[in-house]
């Protein structure tokens, strides 16, 4: 028996042992809270589902911002697997507890003092590291991806281990760092990893059993609508397109809004000529069957890197003096899309940066024409924006009080390496190496218009950074080692706070005892802020 | 893909950054490149592709000798239906490379079954092979799954394809670098200190580490002509000028003229900071080359030995 088939089967029996003592609950998180989220939770990655990443709350607002100060901060140690600790994850907020991970470990704090409840400790693997997005949570459970291509199911009451199902086989270099979201009776689980040609896809299990509902691949097998943008089926099976930032999700029209990843081989394109669909794409997939309800593809034929995987964010807005249902993203490849979220109509396309330099204009639907001159190449091309991009998996957030979107970007330089040029390229097939930097900003988009209403240039770097926008007219975003609130409306800077460390993850806001607090991450720690002396 | 740092970047995605001196490299391009990449070539033999590369076979841990011999063996007994680089031929022998025998596999325990006994059933006949020869090809078959998926072992091509000559007159024409360069003076010797790709690097962003990050590279730490100075003017309009340290929306730090350490809160941009950086003009340079121009100058450059 192969480790694959072993660990499918430890899998299995896990879950018949389970599956007897698991109750059924109405505590913890339920549908309602997850479609109406109050104002003392913050349940799921982006705080609602709309991804927009926008609070009611305004006890801290622009007029006392300047006394919001720090009540705890609270540092968290590994477990046996020694990952340093990195918190990508927001800490989810339930009945005053936090829930949060990092690789190869998960936590529940106490949110009125950063106290360690519990503490998951997966143990060591081999498994990459390179990130962990938080927790899915629903009913009493938690859910987790481990390094080692896992879904594990946690009891929030006290961490201990529920179940465990395999997602992906690690070694196939997939890694699995993606937060799971909840929709309805569906965990939705992503995964990342396009080292090596491995598929992507997108998976919705039971809550309960951890057993697949469904499993939608991101690129066309034989016969599947889209397999005519590939050259082949082996192309096309193998090319990733992976899913490893949750999407945003509309109950109305039952839809489920996920971006995806760039394409395999990444830097080589010789053996998968064509569109590549739905790599570099914004799906619209129904959460009960898996089923693509429509697709935009952002960059058609990626040769750089630029996954599609950013904010997908909801927006209840006007075009042109009419109301519409649109979604809004900040690309990678430095433009920034807005479709309508019915059906999937394109809108508008507008360039983040002035000067990009690898494309050929914008077709009749607003996708960037990719230019040939510019891919890859033995001798390197020098490219404007590096494979970072001008913006990445950062969450942006939108403002509905100002209209305005906001996001940060990098203005990097590359040089393209294209370092396999066979027939048949694997893995990478090149790589980029930096030749300089412009620098970062913040932008402020209108995004009726695509325009960029403000910018606040950073003074050293920066570039992608979390954004929270709050009914108290403020943003908050990182630069550096500082957590800093701005005016939304202008760009001046209203407060700041340097940690120890980059923030690292996205910043939340909550009530907690009848005030508002601010928390977020900075490595391997948390930031509990509120109001020194709170408006009654 | 994913990306690294905490927020711009999220995880591996970082551009490479050349650092190796030249002799180096090519002290292990003498060893492992010859006896490596002629079974890695593909038909043609003339493209390059993955293939145990000497810096795929250090970071893989194998063992170099058996991975030579495994190169060997797999040309002569698997390449007919596998390829010459494993990566398979459709209709005949399925892609090695992404298989989950060799990614799996340890010490051979996965992969010596199906070479010494062949599986009838997909058509796959015995190899014929000794233990020991298995071993070899197994190592070497690793060591191609390892190259593919570990960008940090891959190997640049042919970066000189640039005229040197049409270099040179950009240099002493267009580019106008010998307002600051000179190549018999500070640019003596450059063509010997760094692979081609490394030195392409370089000059367009030299910022003392080898072409900079492209993602929000913090301030150089170069030799003192490529120094940043700073001057900050205060309230009172009294300047303090220096080396600068540090500086962020809420802080500049610098070192002034007698060699203190300075530091001023900012708020809201008073006191008013300019920052004085002399490699500038090689970013504000980036967006007026072409790639012709690039390869011509790293061309010319690569002969200032």
């Amino acid at each position: 028996m192969n480790k694959q088939a072993f660990s499918y089967a430890a899998a299995a029996a896990a879950i018949l042992l389970s599956v007897n003592v698991t109750p059924a609950s109405a505590q913890g998180v339920t549908k309602e809270m997850l479609l109406h989220p109050s104002s003392d939770t913050w349940p799921s990655f982006f705080g609602d589902y709309s991804g927009r990443r926008f609070s009611a709350l305004k006890e801290i607002n622009s007029t006392n911002v300047g006394n919001l100060s720090l009540e705890w901060a609270a540092r968290y140690t590994p477990g046996p697997a020694g990952t340093a600790v990195n918190i990508k994850s927001p800490a989810l907020l339930v009945n005053g507890i936090l829930y949060f991970t990092s690789p190869n470990n998960g936590w529940a704090a106490d949110a009125r003092t950063g106290r360690e409840i519990w503490h998951y400790a997966y143990p060591p693997n081999t498994g990459n590291t390179n990130g962990n997005r938080g927790f899915g949570y629903y009913g009493n459970w938690l859910y987790m991806e481990t390094p080692d291509g896992n879904l594990v199911c946690l009891n929030a009451a006290d961490g201990k281990e529920r179940w465990k199902i395999r997602i992906t086989d690690p070694k196939l270099d997939y890694t699995t760092t993606a937060a799971p979201i909840v929709v309805g009776n569906h965990i939705l689980v992503g995964v990342g990893g396009d080292h090596l040609d491995n598929p992507g896809f997108i998976e919705s299990v039971d809550p309960e059993t951890g057993a697949t509902q469904w499993k939608t691949n991101t690129t066309p097998r034989k016969g599947e609508p889209g397999i005519e943008t590939w050259p082949d089926e082996y192309a096309a099976a193998h090319a990733t397109g992976q899913t490893w930032i949750p999407g945003s999700y509309d109950p109305d029209l039952n839809l489920y809004y996920l971006g995806t990843g760039n394409p395999n081989p990444v830097m080589a394109e010789q053996s998968r000529k064509g569109d590549n669909l739905f790599t570099c794409s914004i799906l619209a997939i129904n959460p009960d069957t898996g089923k693509i309800v429509w697709y935009y593809q952002a960059t058609p034929h990626d040769t750089h890197d630029w996954d599609s995987t950013e904010s997908v964010i909801m927006i209840d807005g006007q075009i042109d003096g009419k109301p519409r249902k649109l979604v809004a993203q900040a690309n990678r490849n430095g433009y920034f899309y807005v479709l309508d979220r019915t059906n999937g109509e394109h809108i508008l396309t507008t360039p983040m940066l002035e000067g990009m330099n690898w494309n050929l204009g914008l077709n009749a639907k607003g996708q960037p024409i990719p230019d040939p001159a510019k891919y890859p190449k033995p001798d390197g091309s020098l490219v404007f924006p590096n494979s970072g991009g001008a913006t990445n998996w950062a969450s942006a957030s939108f403002d509905p009080e100002t209209d305005l979107f906001y996001v940060g970007v990098a203005k990097g330089w590359s040089v393209y390496y294209q370092t396999d040029t066979d027939d048949h390229p694997e893995g990478y097939g090149g790589v980029d190496s930096g030749a300089g930097s412009e620098g970062g900003s913040l932008l402020a988009i209108d995004y009726r218009t695509g325009k960029i209403t403000w910018k606040h240039d950073w003074p050293a770097g920066g570039g992608a950074a979390h954004m929270l926008t709050t009914a108290g007219h403020l943003l908050f975003t990182g630069n550096g080692n500082n957590i800093i609130a701005f005016d939304p409306s202008n760009g001046k800077i209203l407060w700041h706070s340097g940690l120890m460390g980059t923030p690292s993850n996205g910043m939340t806001t909550y009530m907690l005892d009848g005030r508002q607090h601010l928390l977020v991450g900075a490595g391997d720690s948390l930031y509990s802020f509120a109001l020194n002396h709170p408006v009654k | 893909m994913q990306t690294t740092s905490p927020t711009n970047n999220g995880f591996l995605c970082v551009p490479l950054r050349a650092s190796a001196p030249l002799r180096e490299i090519r002290l292990l391009s003498c060893v492992f490149i010859a006896a490596f990449t002629l079974t890695a070539q593909t038909g043609s033999g003339e493209k390059a592709t993955i293939s145990a590369t000497p810096a795929a076979v250090t970071a893989s841990k194998e063992d170099p000798a058996a991975v030579d011999r495994g190169s060997k063996i797999f040309a002569g007994h698997c390449a007919s239906c596998h390829g010459a680089t494993a990566k398979g031929i459709t209709g005949k022998g399925v892609d090695l490379v992404r298989s989950l025998y060799v990614l799996d596999d340890e010490k051979g325990i996965l992969l010596t079954p199906p070479i010494r006994d062949g599986r009838p059933d997909k058509g796959m006949p015995k190899s014929g092979l000794t233990d020991a020869e298995i071993l070899d090809v197994a190592a070497w078959l690793r060591v191609q799954s390892y190259g593919a998926g570990h960008r940090t072992t891959y190997t640049f091509l042919d970066v000189l394809t640039g005229d040197a000559k049409k270099g040179e007159a950009y240099f002493n024409g267009a580019g106008k670098c010998n307002t600051c360069h000179s190549p018999t003076g500070d640019l003596k010797g450059l063509g010997s200190r760094y692979t081609p790709q490394q030195l392409q690097g370089r000059w367009l962003s030299p910022t003392g580490r080898g072409g900079a990050g492209g993602r929000g590279a913090a301030a150089a730490t170069g030799p003192s002509r490529s120094q940043k100075t700073v001057v900050v003017t205060l309230a009172n309009g009294q300047t303090v000028s220096g080396t600068l340290d540090r500086v962020d929306d809420f802080n500049v730090t610098l070192h002034d003229a007698s060699g203190a350490f300075r530091s001023f809160t900012r708020d809201n941009g008073i006191p008013k900071v300019a920052v004085t950086d002399p490699l500038k003009i090689h970013i504000d340079m980036l967006r007026t080359y072409t790639d012709a121009d690039m390869h011509n100058m790293t061309a010319y450059l690569v002969t200032l030995k």
